[in-house]
């Protein structure tokens, strides 16, 4: 590959934001990378919490009494709020990913339609059935069993 | 913001000279307005009345060439197709294209993108080699099969998808909008037989998998090439192939003359070719 000249301008994680009109897709893009990551550290943590009970009940015990309290049943709730908005999205990509709702190539007339504009509907959709995983998951969360802890 | 009344306008310029500067730095110049004026045309006032050092590329001044693709207010956009008084404010702030390496103020160093662009085979593909080096006609194609490509063949190689793309400004492997949507074209073209070919560079990391559609590309295109479509239409096309479910197609078949028909009255004769 052909190496760059010049100083370099790359946006790096900034670009994730900045660098173009602000559609709503680009935030459900960058919301998508920050609920990933957040996902695959809340994975990392359950790994290392749960693997205590390989060393027995008494470390499983004490495993699991590090991580009770107010602060991990909102940590677990913001982890439910990634998962439903990643979930969601996700089917959201996948729809499109096999070429479903971005329309088909036609001859571009100025204003231009893209298939962005094409593909909103699914956008629209796939923020509702996350709003409403997010409503069930609050109301388990905060009504049905509040205060019960594992 | 009502421009009636407007005489001068601010430009802020992202200036940097490799000879003496270690970073780029912004410098303001004020410039006198007229009505129609682009940002461009601005450009060349502040050189001449301002700043005769600056550089920028451009070329034909109505959005065809491609050349003149800088980052204006935030957006990436053509200098030449976007008009000062559509930006809605009294300050211009211009800078290179983002996620290219900067030559020299506003010249970005598109190399990188074109060498992708090569890559990935941006001709057509056949195995008639004999054909493909001397023609003897035409290749038949109907105006349906026209249609799955044309689009993404009005891209003028501006970078400015490249630059409003969030995966591009992490991500220095993926080929990026540009190149894979041209890709596409290619692939989709039914003269093309050079899926295969292409498929080895679209694999892996390299590939249209990095695209997660954010949709900047498609916004910022000053030609409406819609590069998001492509890559979504070729992530189709590779799915497809993986499951053994992609059409195969012979490619298009020489288009014979035809025999035995007379021209109708009226209709002159096609002049002499100039070259032989």
């Amino acid at each position: 590959m052909l190496t760059a000249k010049g100083y370099p301008n790359r946006l790096g994680v900034g670009g994730w934001l900045g660098g173009g009109r602000w559609g709503m897709e680009r935030y459900l893009y960058t919301l998508h990378r920050l609920t990933g990551l957040g996902l695959i550290f809340y994975f990392l943590l359950h790994i290392l919490v749960t693997s205590a009970r390989a060393f027995g009940e008494a470390a499983w015990v004490a495993s699991m009494g590090r991580v009770t309290g107010p602060l991990f049943t909102v940590g677990e709730y913001l982890v439910f709020l990634a998962f439903a908005f990643h979930a969601a999205n996700g089917l959201r990509l996948a729809f499109i990913e096999l070429g479903w709702g971005v329309g088909k190539p036609f001859e571009p007339v100025y204003p231009y339609k893209t298939s962005v504009d094409f593909q909103r509907p699914l956008a629209i959709v796939a923020l509702l059935l996350a709003a409403l995983l997010a409503a069930a998951g609050t109301l388990d969360f905060f009504v049905l069993h509040k205060g019960v802890t594992p | 913001m009502d421009f009636a009344n407007v005489k001068e306008v601010t430009y802020r310029v992202r200036r940097f000279d490799p000879d003496k500067d270690r970073a780029p730095h912004w410098e303001e110049y004020r410039i006198p307005y007229a009505p129609g004026m682009t940002v461009l045309d601005g450009l060349w006032l502040v050189k001449e009345l301002h700043a005769p050092t600056l550089a920028w590329r451009s070329s034909c001044r109505m959005g065809v060439c491609g050349s003149c693709g800088m980052l204006i207010n935030g957006s990436p956009r053509l200098g030449c197709n976007t008009q000062i008084c559509e930006l809605e404010t009294t300050t211009v702030a211009v800078g290179p294209l983002p996620n290219f390496n900067i030559i020299k103020d506003l010249v970005p160093d598109l190399m990188p993108m074109l060498e992708t662009h090569r890559q990935l085979l941006p001709f057509i593909v056949r195995d008639d080699h004999e054909e493909m080096e001397k023609p003897s006609g035409e290749f038949w194609q109907s105006p349906e099969e026209l249609e799955h490509y044309l689009q993404f063949s009005y891209c003028i190689k501006c970078g400015c998808c490249m630059a409003a793309c969030p995966t591009c400004a992490t991500d220095p492997v993926y080929s990026g909008p540009m190149p894979l949507a041209q890709a596409h074209r290619y692939n989709s073209d039914s003269r093309d037989n050079g899926f295969t070919h292409r498929r080895q560079v679209l694999e892996g990391e390299r590939g249209p998998w990095r695209c997660h559609f954010a949709g900047e590309c498609s916004r910022v295109c000053p030609k409406g090439v819609d590069p998001a479509k492509a890559i979504q239409l070729m992530k189709r096309e590779l799915v497809a192939d993986y499951f053994k479910l992609r059409e195969q197609r012979c490619p298009a078949r020489l288009a014979e003359t035809p025999k035995g028909v007379a021209r109708r009255e009226g209709i002159p004769e096609a002049p002499a070719p100039t070259v032989r």
